[in-house]
């Protein structure tokens, strides 16, 4: 595992000046896989997405290492198409380097519209690392409800109003869909514990076949909150267990970060306009129905991994 | 006994899939994405065998649908792969984002397709509907009449396209050729080798030390000259066909350009077609000239780039002219073949052109026989003797 000074050495592959905002969780997405990365050549493919229109504006480009981006939902199929290229020109001896395979996708590419492309590609086995960027919501076209949305959060498409109060539904467990593909490395992150993130970047790429990570990337915009706290929500959503970071490795799970003291769910919902709404009296019992939700969810992954 | 026309070449039997497929053998690509869709399954059927015998050294992927099959194939012929893939109908429209991308991104995909009905009423028999709706895309289009030309097409697709920066699809009509067994002259596998020649990438992602950005952002600066540039390699790629075909020529022994001149030089009146239907036609305008009327056709085979200016020219001596669609655009006006014929007469022909008829067949699989095209003659000889032109798009054997 990497400590910060030597992570610090590194040569930056995402470079600065590309246009994503400041405090965007995205970007420090993009350059904690890449610093993790770096010791193997690799080849990136990414949805269409904040990530994407943001670091290759023609004719600039953020990316030092080879890039593709085809269109929104097939970030997943065209890495496959990339990484079987690779190993039919290894097989016949027309490229002989070592190389690693990376696919981006944000929530709404890889939970929605991408879902089928990224479970075909997991089932077919491809040597490959799937990294979602999940900022919950489609941010690129302004805020979206999408099938990572938590329930009560405003987005454009699902607002908080007279008579609603953000999206009603739970979102789904996209993580467990990949966990029930049976590939080998399964793992949830958040930007706020990067230590554990890049080391899941390099456990993942050092697996023989498919790889997902789920990363919690707050999103200043769509979530509504000043932009030196995004690192601080990133940690939070952890601290909450609304996002819990863990790994599923060959179907074994390990919680990496236990919070000592769980904290409430208000801890991380207070800081984000998103959630604004939700905190008139009138609002209380879908705190406390959220609240439930998380303490559930909680306990049913402590009991996936033996633990009470 | 049908003789060879090229002195390695061997006559066997084959239907259009099989023929397609034992193109796909010899030129033996890096990676096959494909998802199966009737009629077209048993081209990358046949090939997956050929994987899975270790008798070529692709890599095949079983994609769980067409999207994902043309997003592999953009993945993998950006990657550095020559890479082929084989689809139809619903496939084909399932698609449909992903092969404009392809061809902006100026990637040598070669598609076998069958073409087939689309959805709905669902419908697996053979019309082009699919093929004319992609027209747009950016592919370079070659329809073939029978099984031979669709091993040709396949072998000439895949240097044309390589050429010229271009994704490329060979057509076959759905079962008629697709599943009909006819006879077919293969050439030796180091032959085609030779001809099809290797493949090497100007720029591509596994060049690991030459890192680019494949697939970039254009905003109002830089989106319209990048759309220029693909249709200037549209344009230019006529010339590539034409070496091809030249190359092939010497080779093989079997002689191709944009379309087929059949007794059109000096016909009075003559049927524009494209694909199996015009080998019907053949018969016919045969039966004619054999009564002295002056009957010819013109086989389209290259239809895009469309050979505009070629085509205004060939078809401006003619005294009436029957253009034979089989896909119907649904746009309150003609079917697509005959708009693009027709507006190339009217800019090349200085108002020099036939009276001019768009008909619509085959829909649907519905046969068009040797009666049909009799009847489309006839019309066209009493148009020539100075009859009525009266309704210029009608339709083929169907009930009203």
């Amino acid at each position: 595992m990497a400590n910060l000074k030597q992570l610090c050495k590194k040569e930056e592959l995402l470079t600065g000046g590309h246009r994503l905002c400041a405090g965007c969780g995205a970007g420090a997405v993009a350059r904690q896989v890449l610093l993790a990365a770096s010791d193997t050549p690799i080849v990136i493919t990414s949805a269409t997405g904040c990530l994407e229109v943001a670091t290759t504006i023609f004719p600039y480009t953020a990316w030092k290492v080879p890039f593709i981006h085809s269109a929104f939902e097939n970030s997943a199929a065209t890495c496959s198409g990339v990484e079987t290229a690779y190993r039919s020109l290894k097989k016949q001896g027309k490229i002989n380097k070592e190389i690693k395979f990376i696919a981006f996708g944000g929530d709404g590419g890889t939970y929605d519209i991408g879902l089928q492309s990224l479970s075909g590609a997991m089932e077919r086995g491809h040597n490959m690392l799937y990294i979602c960027y999940n900022n919950e919501a489609y941010m690129n076209t302004g805020i979206q409800r999408s099938g990572a949305t938590p329930k009560g959060a405003h987005t454009t498409t699902a607002p908080a109003g007279k008579v609603k109060q953000g999206k009603e539904q739970n979102r789904k467990d996209l993580t467990a869909i990949m966990v029930a593909h049976d590939i080998p490395y399964v793992a949830q992150a958040s930007i706020g514990y990067w230590n554990d993130f890049t080391n899941k970047v390099q456990k993942a790429l050092a697996t023989e076949g498919p790889a997902f990570i789920n990363v919690i990337q707050p999103c200043r915009l769509g979530w509504a909150y000043k932009p030196e706290n995004t690192m601080v929500l990133a940690r939070s959503a952890v601290e909450t267990c609304i996002w819990p970071i863990f790994e599923v490795i060959n179907g074994e799970y390990k919680i990496n970060m236990k919070p000592k003291e769980k904290k409430p769910v208000e801890e991380f919902m207070k800081l984000q306009g998103r959630f604004k709404h939700l905190f008139k009296p009138e609002n209380k019992a879908i705190l406390e129905d959220i609240q439930q939700g998380v303490d559930r969810r909680w306990a049913k992954l402590l009991k996936l991994t033996g633990e009470n | 006994m049908l003789k060879p026309t090229s002195k390695n070449g061997k006559i066997v039997a084959k239907t259009g899939n099989e023929a397609m497929a034992e193109a796909m053998r010899q030129i033996a690509p890096d990676v096959v994405a494909a998802y199966p869709i009737t009629p077209a399954t048993e081209v990358v059927q046949i090939f997956s065998q050929y994987v899975a015998d270790g008798v070529v050294p692709t890599e095949y992927i079983a994609v769980e649908s067409e999207h994902s099959a043309m997003s592999a194939c953009i993945g993998a012929c950006a990657a550095g792969a020559r890479v082929m893939t084989g689809t139809s109908s619903q496939g084909l429209a399932l698609m449909w984002e992903m092969l404009y991308i392809a061809a902006g991104l100026r990637l040598p995909i070669v598609m076998a397709e069958v073409n087939r009905a689309l959805s709905s009423p669902i419908n697996i028999h053979g019309d082009q509907s699919d093929t004319m709706g992609a027209r747009d895309a950016g592919w370079i289009q070659i329809y073939s009449e029978n099984s031979q030309e669709a091993y040709d097409n396949m072998l000439q697709a895949t240097r044309i396209a390589e050429k010229a920066k271009l994704p490329t699809m060979v057509t076959t009509d759905g079962f008629i050729i697709s599943h009909c067994m006819e006879v077919v002259e293969i050439q030796p596998d180091e032959e085609v080798k030779k001809f099809v020649g290797e493949y090497k990438p100007e720029r591509y992602l596994l060049d690991i030390d030459r890192p680019y950005t494949l697939g970039s952002l254009d905003l109002q600066d830089y989106y319209f000259e990048h759309r220029l540039q693909l249709a200037d390699a549209m344009r230019n790629a006529s010339e590539i066909i034409l070496e091809v075909a030249k190359d092939f020529a010497v080779q093989f022994g079997r002689e191709y350009s944009f379309y087929e001149k059949y007794k059109l030089d000096d016909a009075e009146i003559a049927i524009v077609a494209i694909g199996s239907a015009a080998g019907t036609a053949k018969v016919i305008v045969d039966e004619l000239r054999a009564k002295g009327v002056k009957a010819g056709l013109l086989k389209i085979r290259v239809f895009r780039p469309f050979p505009h200016k070629e085509i205004a020219k060939d078809l401006a001596h003619l005294k009436a002219l029957a253009i034979l669609d089989r896909a119907d655009s649904c746009s309150g006006s003609f079917a697509p073949v005959y708009t693009d014929v027709t507006s190339a007469m009217f800019t090349h022909n200085q108002g020099k052109n036939p009276k001019t008829i768009n008909y619509v067949y085959g829909l649907g699989g519905r046969d068009i026989a040797l009666e049909h095209f009799r009847e489309v003659f006839d019309r066209l000889e009493k148009i020539k003797n100075g009859g009525e032109v009266g309704e210029p798009l009608g339709y083929i054997n169907v009930r009203k």
